[in-house]
């Protein structure tokens, strides 16, 4: 071995360089880690050790014309627990299940939950009863990750007379979570589902708060305190709608337990929706937190269908409601005047490749346009519908909007159903399986023409003030008016003192009179094709006669005749009418 | 008569400044808010075995240079007994769990005799490179030193204990560096283990193969020789992927988090990416001596053991790491200084082994925390938890001071 003296201080140098280097790399590596990317560390180090847990903010409040309460947040309490890991999630629920009942599939879907979002608390019971949250309190040092929070609740002071139109809120799903319209979301929130809950999901939900807890590797509270400060929860603004609750509350009960249909009220100038009801009802209330799963079969078995809009979703043929339709398309054209008379007098049907019938079977005799809109006389109208044309029927209807929805803000609105032209026809049914007297049903309200209740009642809006339509709307909004017919002031009136008629003694609807109050208006008796039941009930029209504040469409289904719907819209109005004299509106009108 | 024995107080000083730190780190590493058992107290066996070290470096350092060459082989005998022993009745602990390091009575652990391995084989290396007059010339006339170095490294292979088998193989060609063998014989030598490591790409070892072809020319060996190491890189090019197999998975699992630590952050990773976390967030004076937040809430694992210096790096920062890389920097020059001044070549030998030793341990250890080394269970010298390896330390520093005091140094004196 070769140890003399210099070969051993070269090597020792050598060896000494080469340790020295080594030592300084290591340096330099720290000084990368713990200065350079000092930042970037600690961040993580933070991120590690806190957890942050969500602060629920309530759900915006919903108010009628006046001021009073559709939609509130009452106190309501969350359980979530903050857990490191499925299991030991499990572990924890199946020792909750012991306390207060939980089903297994609740369980499964708090773990669901959990893989999903393993950083946030799982929420557990998203609406504890005091109860519940008394006896988790009690064992509060056997779960250090137990969150109990207060959760605002929605509640409907009204509950089943307002169901028609401000829906229910409820947690978010899977599958909302997922799709885009729910960006932002995160599990264990509520969310509106229908109506202006839903409609209205951006306005009405609050910003949520944090608050910070320190959490060990193992993903257990350490502390509650002295971590971040708390970011609180924000509410947000208010919603106010048109909806007259007074009225609103009217209607239900006039529609009470026993019918089925539907009732829009507007204002005809400004199209603010005044009540809108649907019959029968649910409880909105029952939906928060969770529907009872015999309440939902209940509802859905219910033959009446509960939870069908009558007023938004159900299309109808409008029948005898629709001849005004009929009648402003000739009029506009010039075919006909309001003291016209038709060439045959109405002796209880009409001969036109086949029989069609009038309803009178004694029949009416010969009348004018005026008389034959009183007395709703289907000969008349069959005539007219002739002289108009079937293109030129279906063309008019086209520009009365009658193939479109209303654009009201809710959501679930059906389309209504009216030919677009003569060619619809021939698509629907092959260029020789139909037949050209359909323009004679048509001209009456039936065949293929099918209108929301909705729809009827902006139509007939028009017929109260100018000739135009204003977008029916609940919450408040400047109006947006368009003008859908132009008749001359003399066609106008004439038009509406027909109306009037039709609700005095010589008309279809005289036992709907009312005192005091003028009202204009028109019955329908729908058919339908289901044996053995009554035919549907239709009345539209609107009060006062004079200067018309309120149009109101009823639609009762099985109800046989249309003075049966028309004795309950004319009470309405009536209702409504006394409120806005002794009581006018606070919030403007 | 109390001999007066001269004690090399610089190396004494470090080693002492060192073991304080280290105790200290350790007594932090017991500061959580979660609970981690025995560790809490794990300073106080830490300060036993401490003080164990220091009686025996002063025992040790009583004996003769002479006597420790005469041990030397009765040493590495018992060791390789105690090796193969622990193969077949051992059990393992921390990240080395799945190994067979340990060896226990019942439940005690009594010690790792990989420990004792290591200095055996520094003895009995220093002792055979010594009998030698001059520098090999040829590569085959090392085959004794290899053989020295190459049945204990295979029965430590064995457990498997892949960091105890990096640390031969560095004392291994350190010793060789010594004793005069040329760095281009030693790089010859290495090459079927840099062959091994490059296999994992067919075109860089292709390039390290070409390379070694011109090296092999430039040095100009005996036929066989040059033909030998050819054939070993090759053979060690086909061997790479065997061996890969021969891993367990979480060392193969290892590695590969050593290349890419977020592979597997749950898991493997984990323990690395932690760290890293700890450390980095230190930043230049660290969170406070047992306040360090990674620490306490248990994120940081084994921290009283391999990952220590991460304590050190999360709680007293920039600051507190640099003290402690100088301190093992003067340590490790004080001692190359000791065996360049030493009397005979095998107390040279001997402590530039022990030096080497140290070496590794604190570059694969610290360079682990910071993810540029793979993670491999070596512990750090005189901070890590282990009473046998403070002991062994401790017992080196004994014989480094009857080196010292008995080579060519001058006033570097104090009688004890």
């Amino acid at each position: 071995m070769s140890f003399h003296p210099n070969d051993v201080q070269r090597r020792s140098r050598m060896a000494s360089g080469f340790i020295a280097i080594a030592i300084a790399w290591l340096t330099m590596s720290f000084f990368r880690a713990q200065v350079v990317q000092n930042e970037a560390y600690s961040l993580q180090s933070t991120k590690n050790r806190l957890r942050e847990i969500p602060l629920i903010a309530p759900r915006g409040v919903v108010y009628d014309r006046r001021g009073q309460v559709i939609a509130e947040s009452v106190p309501g309490y969350s359980v979530s627990l903050l857990s490191p890991s499925p299991d030991s999630l499990r572990a924890t629920l199946r020792r909750f299940a012991t306390m207060i009942s939980l089903s297994d599939e609740e369980i499964e879907s708090a773990v669901r939950r959990l893989r999903r979002e393993p950083n946030r608390p799982t929420v557990v019971l998203s609406d504890a009863t005091f109860d519940q949250v008394s006896v988790l309190e009690e064992q509060r040092t056997e779960f250090p990750g137990l969150i109990i929070q207060a959760a605002p609740k929605r509640f409907y002071p009204d509950g089943p007379a307002v169901s028609a139109f401000v829906g229910y809120t409820g947690e978010i799903t899977e599958s909302e979570l997922n799709s885009p319209t729910y960006t932002g979301y995160q599990s264990g929130q509520q969310v509106g589902k229908a109506g202006l809950e839903r409609q209205y999901e951006p306005e009405l939900r609050g910003r949520e708060g944090s608050r910070f807890v320190v959490v060990d590797a193992r993903g257990r509270v350490v502390q509650a305190a002295n971590a971040q400060p708390d970011i609180p929860a924000v509410g947000p603004a208010p919603l106010q709608t048109n909806i007259d609750l007074e009225l609103q509350r009217f209607v239900a009960n006039l529609f009470g337990d026993s019918l089925q249909g539907g009732l829009v009220a507007m204002d005809p100038s400004t199209g603010a929706v005044l009540a809108l009801h649907s019959a029968p009802t649910f409880d909105p209330n029952r939906f928060i937190g969770g529907i009872p799963k015999e309440y939902w079969d209940q509802l859905r078995n219910d033959a009446r269908k509960p939870l069908y809009n009558k007023a938004l979703q159900g299309v109808y043929p409008p029948a005898s409601t629709f001849k005004l339709a009929t009648s402003v398309i000739g009029l506009e054209r010039g075919l006909v005047t309001l003291d016209d008379r038709m060439p045959q007098s109405c002796t209880g049907g009409f001969y036109y490749g086949r029989y069609f019938r009038c309803w009178e079977k004694k029949g009416h005799g010969h009348l004018t346009l005026r008389e034959a809109i009183a007395k709703s006389c289907d000969v008349y109208f069959y005539q007219l519908g002739l002289r108009i044309g079937l293109t030129n029927l279906l063309a008019g209807g086209v520009k009365l909007q009658f193939r479109e929805r209303s654009g009201i803000d809710l959501p679930s609105e059906s389309r209504p159903i009216w030919p677009y032209a003569v060619d619809y026809f021939n698509r629907r049914y092959g260029p020789g399986g139909w037949n050209p007297s359909v323009v004679l049903s048509l001209a009456i309200g039936q065949a293929d023409n099918s209108q929301t209740i909705l729809n009827m009642a902006r139509f007939y809006s028009a017929l109260a003030t100018d000739g135009s339509i204003a977008k029916p709307e609940l919450v408040r909004r400047a109006p947006q008016r368009t003008k859908i017919f132009a008749l001359t002031s003399d066609q106008m009136t004439g038009v509406r003192e027909a109306l009037t008629d039709v609700v005095s003694t010589r008309g279809t609807a005289a036992s709907a009179r009312i005192e005091g109050v003028v009202v204009a208006g028109k019955t329908g008796t729908a058919q339908h094709h289901e044996a053995g039941k009554p035919d549907h009930a239709w009345f539209v029209g609107f009060a006062p006669y004079e200067s018309p504040k309120i149009v109101v469409a009823v639609m009762v289904e099985y109800g046989a005749h249309g003075y049966m719907a028309a004795r309950l819209a004319t009470k309405a109005m009536s209702h409504y009418l006394k409120q806005v004299t002794i009581a006018p509106p606070t919030t403007g009108d | 008569m109390i001999k007066r024995v001269v004690a090399d107080w610089p190396l004494v000083l470090i080693a002492l400044l060192l073991s304080a730190y280290g105790i200290a780190s350790v007594y932090s590493a017991g500061q959580t808010e979660v609970s981690v058992g025995y560790v809490t107290v794990a300073w106080k066996r830490q300060l036993l075995w401490f003080g164990a070290g220091i009686v025996g470096a002063y025992i040790v350092s009583r004996g003769s240079v002479r006597f420790y060459e005469w041990i030397a082989d009765k040493a590495y005998y018992l060791a390789l007994a105690l090796l193969t022993v622990v193969l077949v009745l051992g059990s393992g602990a921390g990240t080395a769990a799945s190994m067979k390091g340990w060896l226990t009575i019942g439940n005690v652990r009594l010690g790792q005799p990989s420990e004792l391995a290591k200095l055996a084989v520094v003895l009995m290396l220093a002792k055979v490179l010594s009998g030698r007059r001059a520098a090999p010339r040829a590569m085959i006339e090392l085959w004794l030193p290899a053989l020295v170095v190459g049945v204990p490294f295979v029965l430590i292979m064995l457990q498997p204990d892949l960091g105890t088998g990096i640390v031969f193989v560095g004392l291994f060609f350190a010793m060789l560096y010594w004793s005069g063998v040329s760095g281009l014989q030693l790089l010859l030598i290495a090459s079927p283990v840099i062959s091994l490591i490059l296999a994992f790409s067919t075109q860089v070892w292709a390039i390290w193969f070409v390379l070694l072809f011109f090296l092999v020319y430039r040095y100009k060996p005996y036929l066989i020789e040059g033909v030998g190491v050819m054939v070993a890189n090759v053979s060690m090019g086909i061997l790479a992927p065997i061996l890969w197999e021969s891993l367990k998975p979480h060392q193969q699992r290892r590695l590969l988090v050593f290349l890419n630590p977020m592979e597997d952050p749950q898991a493997s990773g984990y323990h690395v990416i932690q760290s890293q976390i700890a450390i980095g967030s230190g930043g230049w004076m660290g969170k406070g001596f047992t306040l360090g937040t990674q620490k306490r809430l248990a994120f940081l694992p084994e921290q009283h053991t391999d990952f220590i210096f991460a304590v050190v790096g999360e709680e007293l920062g920039f600051i507190g790491v640099t003290i402690a890389l100088a301190l093992f920097l003067a340590l490790f020059l004080r001692v190359v200084r000791i065996a360049g001044r030493a009397n005979d070549s095998f107390s040279s030998l001997v402590a530039f082994g022990l030096a080497a030793t140290w070496f590794v341990h604190v570059i694969v250890n610290i360079g682990m925390t910071l993810n540029l080394m793979p993670i491999t269970g070596i512990p750090l010298p005189f901070f890590s938890y282990g009473g046998s390896f403070m002991l062994t330390c401790w017992l080196a520093v004994g014989i480094l001071v009857r080196i010292s005091s008995e080579g060519r140094g001058r006033a570097d004196a104090l009688a004890i």
